[in-house]
């Protein structure tokens, strides 16, 4: 379970986050909505201590994540990154194995590459795609190899950074449903940021919008439609009229 | 009077950071050098760019500068009679000074900015943050076989610059300024002491040292954007320039003054 009790974080005068308190129970699919600027990729970086709160606290089975053994923290965790994040200069298997072939637990290269021909796989990619380069491929095949490289090392704790930004409908059909399948497949706990209403149906066991620094609202998907809060139903009928200012 | 100060004081308190987070840095990146785990082709990858294709460049530099720097020694030696002199004195233009300053300038132009571009490129688009979240420390994975890979390969291009500059002077030696080839070679060959050559070397070790920090360093700060990035590459450029020249003099006096 990850727990966030008053995490406060700002980058100079911009206090992003002032006091976000957030419950993610192991095993379920948390989706945190809210308007672009509003600190959910922020919130997702404090998480995973790649940026570091101002104050509050974080943890993730009643320990806290600052003080945790870094590498055993993050061997937990799989992360989707909204542009893929894969890196250029290696191959497409490459990528997806870059965890398996490094650490103590190292696997020989041949059976990394089997591996990560199997995850491509499992994200609708042939195994020609493997020796290819990220920038041989489209965004929606960079989008799942990211997928295929986050669920590599069979993490307990997926995080998906805007998983459908830049995809056409279709494509991020696909990639919903790819999440979906895979977070109940194995299991994981799985956190999203969005603002892809379909995104939110598709994938969401728990939704929590995030607004001025602290969550709005937070419940099921399915009591989403008819909270009666005016932050919540603005972002999800995207009016331009209501409490969250169109020009921000 | 405030505001005067305060205009004065806070570009130089910004400036005394900057130096204590490149010290920082650096000290990082030696602190992680000997320790485990090492990126064997990570470093590889670094020496094949760094070292084997700044060669041309360099290589060019060299040849060019040697045979420039014999036909300004002639004309003038010839003031005061000492046209003999260019053998030697080509020689040890280059091995002290010319071919690790002009090499590690080339390498800063050629290196520093790939180096900075390919980082900065990396962090804008959340690949330095993908490397931690793979349990992968992006000091060491990035900077430390950079670093290490230019501080190795430096002495050696330096190497070959000052034959090749030596080279240069013969050439323009020989074919414009009547020298004989082999009397050329002689007075070159007895002039030069190890030290010549061997002070040269420390300095591209230090040079390449120097390069490969700045665009490191500058890489892993580069802001957001395409002008983050471009700005990032040409501080690193600059800073790496400015930092030879500056080493190289401290080098000369500690290594000729004493």
């Amino acid at each position: 379970m990850i727990e966030l009790r008053g995490v406060h974080k700002g980058f100079g005068e911009n206090r992003v986050l002032q006091g976000v308190d957030l419950t993610i129970a192991s095993g379920t699919s948390m989706v945190i909505i809210g308007g672009s600027g509003t600190g959910k990729s922020v919130l997702l970086k404090c998480i995973l201590g790649l940026v570091r709160p101002d104050a509050g606290s974080i943890t993730l089975d009643g320990q806290d994540v600052t003080t945790a053994d870094r590498d055993a923290f993050l061997a937990r965790f799989g992360m989707l990154f909204q542009g893929g994040a894969l890196f250029d200069s290696l191959r497409v298997w490459e990528n997806v194995a870059f965890r398996l072939v490094r650490g103590p637990k190292a696997l020989p290269k041949a059976q990394a590459r089997d591996l990560a021909v199997e995850k491509l796989r499992r994200v609708g990619l042939k195994p020609e795609v493997a020796d290819l380069y990220p920038a041989e491929l489209s965004g929606g095949m960079q989008k799942r190899v990211g997928l295929a490289r986050a669920i590599a090392a069979e993490p307990e704790i997926i995080f998906f950074d805007e998983p459908t930004t830049g995809l056409d409908p279709i494509m991020a059909g696909v990639i919903n449903e790819l999440i979906r399948e895979i977070v109940v497949e194995m299991g994981a706990t799985a956190m999203t940021i969005t603002h892809d209403m379909s995104s939110v149906r598709a994938i969401a066991d728990n939704v929590a919008m995030l607004h001025g620094g602290v969550i709005r609202w937070t419940g099921p998907v399915s009591e989403m439609d008819a909270t009666p809060d005016p932050y919540v139903q603005q972002f999800i009928h995207g009016r331009a009229d209501g409490p969250i200012e169109s020009v921000r | 009077m405030t505001a005067l100060l305060g205009a004065v004081g806070r570009p130089v308190l910004q400036a005394i950071a900057a130096v204590g987070r490149v010290v920082l840095f650096a000290a990082a990146v030696v602190g992680h050098i000997l320790r485990p785990p090492f990126y064997f082709r990570e470093f590889g990858v670094a020496l094949l760019q760094i070292g084997w294709f700044s060669l041309p460049v360099v290589g060019l530099t060299a040849i060019f500068t040697g045979g420039a720097l014999a036909l300004q020694i002639y004309a003038g030696g010839s003031r005061f009679n000492a046209e003999a002199v260019v053998p030697q004195i080509v020689a040890i233009g280059i091995t002290r000074e010319l071919g690790p300053v002009l090499g590690g300038l080339m390498v800063a132009a050629r290196v520093a900015s790939s180096i900075a571009a390919e980082i900065g490129t990396m962090k804008v688009t959340e690949q330095i943050d993908a490397l931690v979240t793979l349990s992968t420390n992006p000091l060491k994975y990035l900077a430390v076989p950079r670093v290490l890979a230019a501080t190795l390969a430096m002495p050696v291009l330096v190497a070959t610059g000052d034959a090749i500059g030596i080279m240069g002077g013969w050439l323009v030696g020989i074919t414009r300024l009547d020298f004989n080839s082999a009397a050329y070679l002689k007075n070159t060959l007895d002039f030069l002491e190890v030290w010549d050559v061997g002070s040269g070397l420390v300095k591209g070790a230090v040079f390449g040292f120097i390069v490969a920090l700045m665009g490191c360093y500058h890489g892993m700060h580069s802001a957001r954007g395409a002008q983050g990035v471009g700005a990032a590459t040409k501080a690193a450029v600059v800073s790496a320039s400015v930092l030879i020249l500056a080493a190289n003099y401290v080098l000369t006096e500690v290594f000729f003054t004493s």
